[in-house]
């Protein structure tokens, strides 16, 4: 429980580091005005005053954090002028259950099927099942996400869309779970896929070179001396171990999309979520919208590292007791 | 001996010997060949009998062990030779057949207690797990028993410790919960390898003695494999000296104590550090290294270290000849009539033989 609200104590430090680093990236670079920056290009001497006063870059740094800091998560009403005014907060707000959707479920499908694929490899080692396998997960990883994704639209939407196969994938977009789930499901799993299957190759591959050393370990060959089945050996006791490993592995991944890092895939599959509203947001240098979603992509990626910190605790008796 | 719990095997014969091991050869490829590891080793295990397998580092103790308990998986490995267990042949026995007697009447130990567990399971699941995997009986059952035979094995407060984690026991108390799973199933043949050479002295002497005691509380035989002579002497009724992958002596052990047969077995116990104090990690080096594997020498293997080797040992490996009651030697000295001289009582440990061997 103390080593808990240790770790709490500890992100919410993280969390401050960050967001004083990304608060300096933004604002405080000398030479730059900020004003300028987040009134966007060509704006009127009216509204670089209004800006200037509205976030205090007549004040000292300090209140220009306090201030900025206080637009960003209790009034929330820090405002894009690239885009006529629109609020930036409520945008992320709803663009983060797509994002959410979206990682999830290919979290889902990859971690399956990482586990199924490593597991199968590493009990039928070096034979053509193995080397298949793992030669399908070296295309995984080597296909580029945004090529990938272009494909399967033009499978499913142009070329093969009115044959049997593919005539129940809906148009580009997305569509909420609360509105049809079916329809979500449909809208999301091929962007699920096509998100999955770089993980898929590299989990699996992972997974099965940490099978295939433990498989030389004394406590493996313990098992094998206690009369156990060789699937339970397999399982119980190699892949249980390996898990501590594919945890730590999956909680950086899954961070850092949930945070962002599925911008191509939600690019490419028209989902309002957070990476497309960033790549919108760079292309049109909109600053506060940058800013607020780097902002909360740190956020998510502390969080999520707390999260899988909790869930190694869990996992490994030995830190446990380190912590 | 047949526990109530399971079927056995087969009855208890007395005239059939425990484990039979008859010309046993394993062999690894390497390098576009096959080479040797482990050559024509025989030997037999009476009911109740303690057996110590000695041999420098790389000797094959442990491909012997892991041959017999049919472990070896390494891909293109070759074993021949036969292992009675019982009178049931071991060696060809389907995976799935030899899977049943492992742990349940062949049970082994390792010599390293830290990485002998699975980290993230508690000692008694793992304990429960062997029970379970042999005997259908419920989880409070199984856990019933665990906490029984750990407390038997000297686990202090037992039940605790059945919920402890591997790293959060001592080496001591690991090796102890060890061989607790070991004995769970109450198996009639123990196969301990090296379960001493990782813990300190004291500690080593307390799992000694509890290896020692086995026989009488459980009626176990056991296989005791060791680099050490001392712990043969203070443990063993009969001793087989190993030496690269073949028998250089085997016999009982007051006898191969007092008459060693091979240059090698006096050249070990003269090694023995003094009953007292501290005992060494590995034994005292005998000038020069065994062979390698791939490249043995024609004759005999130890000739390369011999103060006695001459040209008849050059040509071929010198047959085991027998010296005495179930003793024998594989060196040509005893039968040209130059035997090594025996040892007197001052030389080695008698004392210890006496207790471990009435
Ligand atoms: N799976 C394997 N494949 C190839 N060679 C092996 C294999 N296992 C063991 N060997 C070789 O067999 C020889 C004997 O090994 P073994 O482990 O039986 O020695 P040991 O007598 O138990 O030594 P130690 O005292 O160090 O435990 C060594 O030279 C080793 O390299
Ligand atoms: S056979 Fe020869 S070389 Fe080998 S141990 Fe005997 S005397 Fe020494
Ligand atoms: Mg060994």
């Amino acid at each position: 429980m103390t080593a808990l609200l240790h770790r709490a104590g500890q992100t919410l430090l993280v969390l401050f580091g960050v967001s004083v680093l990304v608060f300096g990236v933004f604002f405080a670079t000398p030479g730059a005005d900020p004003t300028a920056r987040i009134a966007g290009r060509n704006a009127s001497p009216q509204i670089m005053e209004k800006v200037r006063h509205e976030y205090g870059f007549d004040r000292p740094l300090p209140v220009q954090y306090v201030i900025m800091m206080k637009k960003l998560f209790i009034t929330r009403d820090l405002a894009s002028y690239a885009n006529r005014g629109e609020r930036v907060v409520p945008e992320i707000m709803q663009a983060a259950p797509v994002t959410a959707c979206l990682v999830c479920g290919a979290a889902f499908i990859w971690v399956t099927m990482s586990i199924a694929m490593g597991t199968v490899a590493a009990a039928m080692k070096d034979t053509w099942v193995d080397r298949g396998l793992m030669m399908l997960g070296l295309v995984g990883i080597s296909i580029p996400v945004f090529w990938l994704g272009e494909v399967a639209n033009l499978v499913t939407q142009n070329r093969y869309h009115d044959t049997w196969l593919f005539s129940w994938v809906p148009g580009l977009g997305y569509v909420p779970f609360s509105q049809s789930p079916l329809g979500w499901f449909r809208a999301l799993v091929i962007p699920w896929t096509v998100l999955a299957v770089m993980f898929i190759g590299i989990y699996s591959r992972v997974l099965r070179t940490d099978l295939v050393t433990l498989a030389g370990e004394d406590f493996i060959r313990t098992a094998h001396a206690k009369g156990l089945s060789p699937i339970r050996v397999l399982l119980w006791h190699g892949l249980r171990t390996s898990m501590v490993t594919f945890v730590s592995l999956f909680g950086m991944d899954f961070a850092q999309l949930v945070g962002g890092g599925a911008l191509l895939t939600e690019v490419v599959f028209g989902l309002p979520g957070v990476g497309r509203l960033t790549y919108r947001a760079l292309t049109t240098l909109d600053l506060p919208v940058i800013m607020a979603t780097v902002m909360y992509s740190a956020v998510f990626v502390v969080l999520a590292n707390a999260a899988v910190d909790v869930i190694y605790v869990f996992l490994d008796p030995r830190v446990r007791d380190a912590s | 001996m047949c526990s109530l719990t399971h079927g056995c095997v087969m009855p208890a014969d007395p005239t059939i010997p425990l484990l039979d091991v008859s010309d046993l050869c394993v062999s690894f490829p390497a390098g576009g060949r096959m080479v040797p590891i482990v050559e024509h080793v025989s030997f037999t295990l009476p009911e109740a009998g303690i057996l110590g397998l000695v041999g420098e580092s790389g000797s094959g103790k442990s491909v012997t062990a892991m041959a017999i308990m049919g472990l070896i998986d390494t891909p293109g490995v070759r074993v021949s030779g036969s292992v009675r267990f019982r009178g049931r042949e071991l060696v060809g026995l389907p995976p799935r057949q030899i899977r049943r007697l492992r742990g349940r009447d062949i049970a082994m130990i390792f010599q390293d207690p830290m990485t002998a567990f699975t980290p993230v399971y508690t000692i008694g699941w793992q304990i429960d797990e062997q029970i379970r995997a042999h005997e259908r009986i419920s989880r409070t059952q199984a856990r019933a028993r665990t906490v029984r035979i750990l407390g038997e094995m000297g686990v202090p407060d037992p039940e605790r410790m059945a919920r402890r984690y591997p790293h959060q026991l001592s080496g001591g108390l690991r090796q102890r919960a060890m061989i607790a799973m070991a004995l769970s199933c109450n198996p009639t043949l123990l196969i301990a390898d090296e379960p001493t050479t990782a813990l300190d002295v004291t500690v080593q002497a307390q799992i000694l003695d509890l290896i020692r005691s086995l026989r009488g509380t459980y009626g176990s035989s056991v296989l005791l494999i060791t680099h050490d002579m001392g712990v043969v002497a203070q443990t063993c009724d009969s001793t087989l000296v190993l030496y690269s992958g073949r028998v250089a002596e085997t016999g009982p052990s007051d006898r191969v104590f007092s008459h060693p047969g091979h240059p090698y077995t006096a050249a070990l116990l003269d090694s023995i550090p003094p009953l007292y104090g501290p005992r060494p990690d590995r034994l005292p080096a005998i000038a020069g290294a065994p062979p390698v594997p791939m490249a043995r020498p024609p004759g005999c293997a130890f000739g390369p270290r011999c103060a006695h080797v001459h040209a008849a040992c050059t040509t071929t490996p010198p047959a085991l000849l027998p010296l005495g009651p179930d003793h024998e030697a594989a060196c040509v000295l005893p039968a040209e009539g130059t035997p090594l001289p025996p040892r007197t009582a001052a030389d080695w440990p008698i004392d210890t033989i006496g207790d471990a061997c009435p």
